[in-house]
């Protein structure tokens, strides 16, 4: 279309508006998530997450200095200070002292205390309550303003989320737990594949183009099916339900795809090179070793990127073959399901535990993508 | 012992095994069972290399065999038999398959199912068409893609709590934190909607998480099936003086049609499996039950299995037909 769209620059502009809108409908979920993880909980509870980046307005109960900071002054008990916490930089429109009026005054006013004396609250938050007898009480007064408070981001999320010692909310332990499942279960898989690929694709014996169709109809069986079969034959083995299991599971459902895109690419390879080989007298498991493996690398890359994306993501087959009763070996995908579950209002906790869980393969995403893209495509074109 | 020490263990035993095996399976061929010298030599070296295959074959071959060729077979079987309390199993015919059907959950998961085989390959393969097309030309085509693609690299769960985000509803007096609500109330919507629990709707809900997910798998595929036409019929088209539509519709089109039919299947077969997605979102209330996840409630919470590994069974036949082209076009491929 570009080639005409030269021509026409209305359609280069609409060409060029319809991809942003696009893309901003496809990144805009994801970051709101993203900007969630870093507010409070009352922030996420009280606006919107695209009104974080924006200064807002907050009606603030607030509370004076304690009495026993009061000094005397010309005859006059008085206590100053600021509202607020140091460093925020906030500006009050409307104040009040009593929970029915909260935006009685406007800064710069004075109000009578109820218990006597006088208070005056300025824009910044300032403020000096005057008496002339001595301020009683073990607390200060409280003040309400409606206040315009500037965009403030947190750390606590993640704090809370990863370092959090005692709590449910740790996803440091699931993380690890999601770690110790993902590895093994990519790398096994693997190694066991290149072989049977390379068997596939330069070895001659009966019976292989049946092994390579029977490959091709074994990557769409629905991998419910093997729940309970498999599920059954762990209990009776002896694995139970625990990494092991796990580990094996996902090495068996993700055979079909390595085998299909390891022989696809193996099958590619220069044929003069591996009967070059052959001829000078090197062994089967030679050329496989030191020929086949490394030239293979873009295919391995690939296949390793999809089975780390799957199993780091996968719900269903840690949910059947890994999770106890006891909890101990939760993983990530897990937790976020039963934090749905059981906080599905705290965002602050969800939205930060969804982001740790996402980050890692948004990480392997953007850095290997190349490797990704060769993969999907090895594995769909034909 | 700690898991991630558990788990390095694990890497270094599977993986020398592995190695171990391959390595001493060869040596043995070739040393002791057909050595390739003395009198037999010829002879060994063919046995030898008849055998080398399956060597190189078995352990992938026993995973492939033991986690998805058996377990159809064993769930058929399932299918047919109840469990006898106690322990044992009891051969019940079709009992299970009539008991399903009685289920009104059943129908409306059938329903729930075939709305999003019509709804989610379209649109995601639209989308995809749409985007790599747009992105063709353009400078900054290449992150506008990956930006598109980055939903691939989400787990359904991760996308899940995105998503419920999106359709938050907050009462009428408050701001509203979801974003489709705050769209909606700002465009003149009187009453913040809890879109999740409107039946028939919130299935389409539900899908456009997965679209959002696919699209990207789409637009990758086609992009690269668009770049894959030969420069001269767009050329001619041009010079015989066709629009830009007629171009894309009539020339670019017809020719990826292949591509776009295995982009479709492929993202049905997703949809057949989709399970995350429903089980974080709505658990299949509100009339928003799929196969996938009827078959999981009957298997881990109703602990029926025979209803259980009927339903995957259903799912498995809805897949056959995909199955079968498969196969017949890697054949075809292959001659």
């Amino acid at each position: 279309m570009s080639e005409i769209a030269g021509t026409r620059p209305a359609l280069r502009w609409a060409v060029h508006a319809s991809v942003l809108f696009l893309v901003v409908l496809w990144v805009v979920p994801t970051l709101g998530l993203f900007i969630s993880s870093f507010r409070t909980a009352d922030q996420i509870a009280t606006s919107g997450w695209w009104r974080a980046i924006f200064p807002s307005e907050q009606n603030l109960t607030l509370r004076s200095a304690a009495p026993d900071t009061q000094v005397q002054e010309n005859g006059l008990y008085v206590i100053e200070g600021n509202l607020f916490d140091a460093g925020t930089k906030a500006r009050i429109s409307k104040w009040g002292i009593s929970s029915r009026e909260i935006d009685a005054f406007e800064p710069g006013q004075t109000a009578e205390l109820r218990k006597g004396g006088t208070i005056t609250v300025q824009a910044n938050g300032d403020y000096r309550m005057e008496n002339t007898e001595e301020f009683t009480g073990s607390r200060g007064t409280r003040v309400f303003v409606t206040a315009e408070l500037p965009p403030e981001f947190t750390l606590d999320n993640y704090h809370k989320v990863l370092l959090a010692e005692d709590s449910t909310d740790s996803m440091a332990k699931a993380f690890f737990n999601t770690l110790t499942v993902t590895i093994p279960a990519t790398i096994i898989p693997i190694l066991v594949a290149a072989f049977a690929a390379y068997a596939l694709a330069w070895m001659d014996f009966p019976g292989r183009a049946l092994l390579i169709a029977a490959v091709v109809g074994l990557l769409v069986v629905p991998l419910q099916l093997a729940l309970i079969p498999l599920l059954k034959f762990h209990l009776n083995i002896g694995i139970g339900k625990g990494y092991l299991g796990v580990w094996l599971a996902h090495t068996g459902f993700g055979m079909p795809l390595a085998i299909y895109l390891l022989r696809n690419y193996m099958a590619g390879l220069p044929r003069d090179l591996i009967e070059n080989a052959r001829v000078d007298g090197a062994t089967e498991f030679q050329i496989f070793t030191k020929l086949i493996l490394p030239l293979s690398f873009p295919a391995l890359a690939s296949f390793a990127i999809f089975q780390f994306l799957w199993t780091w993501n996968d719900l269903l087959v840690a949910k059947v073959f890994l999770i106890d009763a006891s909890g101990e070996t939760t993983v990530m995908t897990n937790s976020i399901v039963e934090l749905l579950g059981t906080r599905g209002g705290n965002w602050e906790i969800l939205a930060t535990a969804a982001f740790v869980s996402i980050a890692v393969p948004l990480v392997v995403f953007f850095a290997m993508q190349k490797y990704l893209v060769r993969g999907l495509l090895a594995g769909s074109v034909k | 012992m700690h898991p991630a020490i558990q788990g390095l263990l694990t890497i270094a035993i599977g993986v020398s095994a592995c190695v171990g095996y391959f390595y001493l399976s060869n040596q043995f061929l070739d040393k002791v069972l057909f050595p390739p010298r003395g009198p037999n030599a010829g002879r060994n070296i063919n046995r030898a290399n008849m055998i080398r295959p399956w060597l190189f074959l078995f352990p992938a071959l026993a995973a492939l065999g033991l986690y998805l060729a058996y377990p159809v077979v064993e769930t058929l079987r399932l299918s047919l038999t109840e469990r006898v309390p106690g322990g044992g199993y009891e051969w019940v015919g079709l009992d299970n398959y009539a008991q399903m059907v009685a289920e009104p959950k059943f129908w409306e998961a059938m329903r729930n199912n075939m709305l999003w085989l019509i709804v989610v390959p379209a649109l995601s393969t639209a989308f995809g068409l749409l985007v790599a097309q747009l992105t063709d030309r353009i400078r900054w085509g290449n992150i506008a893609k990956s930006l598109i693609f980055m939903p691939m690299a989400i787990s359904f769960v991760g996308a899940s709590v995105i998503w419920k985000l999106v359709y938050d509803t907050r009462p009428i007096e408050q701001d509203q934190i979801g974003m489709l609500n705050a769209l909606y109330i700002f465009f003149g919507g009187t009453e913040p909607q809890t879109w999740l629990t409107i039946p028939f709707w919130n299935n389409f809900f539900l899908m456009i998480v997965l679209i959002w997910i696919q699209t990207g798998f789409a637009m990758v595929i086609l992009s690269a099936a668009l770049r894959g036409i030969p420069e001269e019929t767009v050329e001619a088209a041009i010079l015989d003086g066709a629009s830009p539509f007629q171009i894309f519709f009539k020339i670019k089109v017809p020719q990826i049609k292949t591509t776009i039919l295995v982009v479709w299947t492929t993202i049905t077969i997703v949809v057949l499996k989709v399970f995350d997605i429903v089980f974080a979102m709505t658990n299949g209330q509100w009339e928003t039950q799929v196969l996938a996840n009827y078959m999981f409630d009957k298997l881990f919470r109703a602990n029926d299995w025979g209803v259980g590994s009927a339903s995957a069974m259903v799912i498995m036949l809805l897949v056959t037909p995909i199955l079968v082209w498969n196969v017949r076009n890697a054949r075809k491929e292959m001659e």
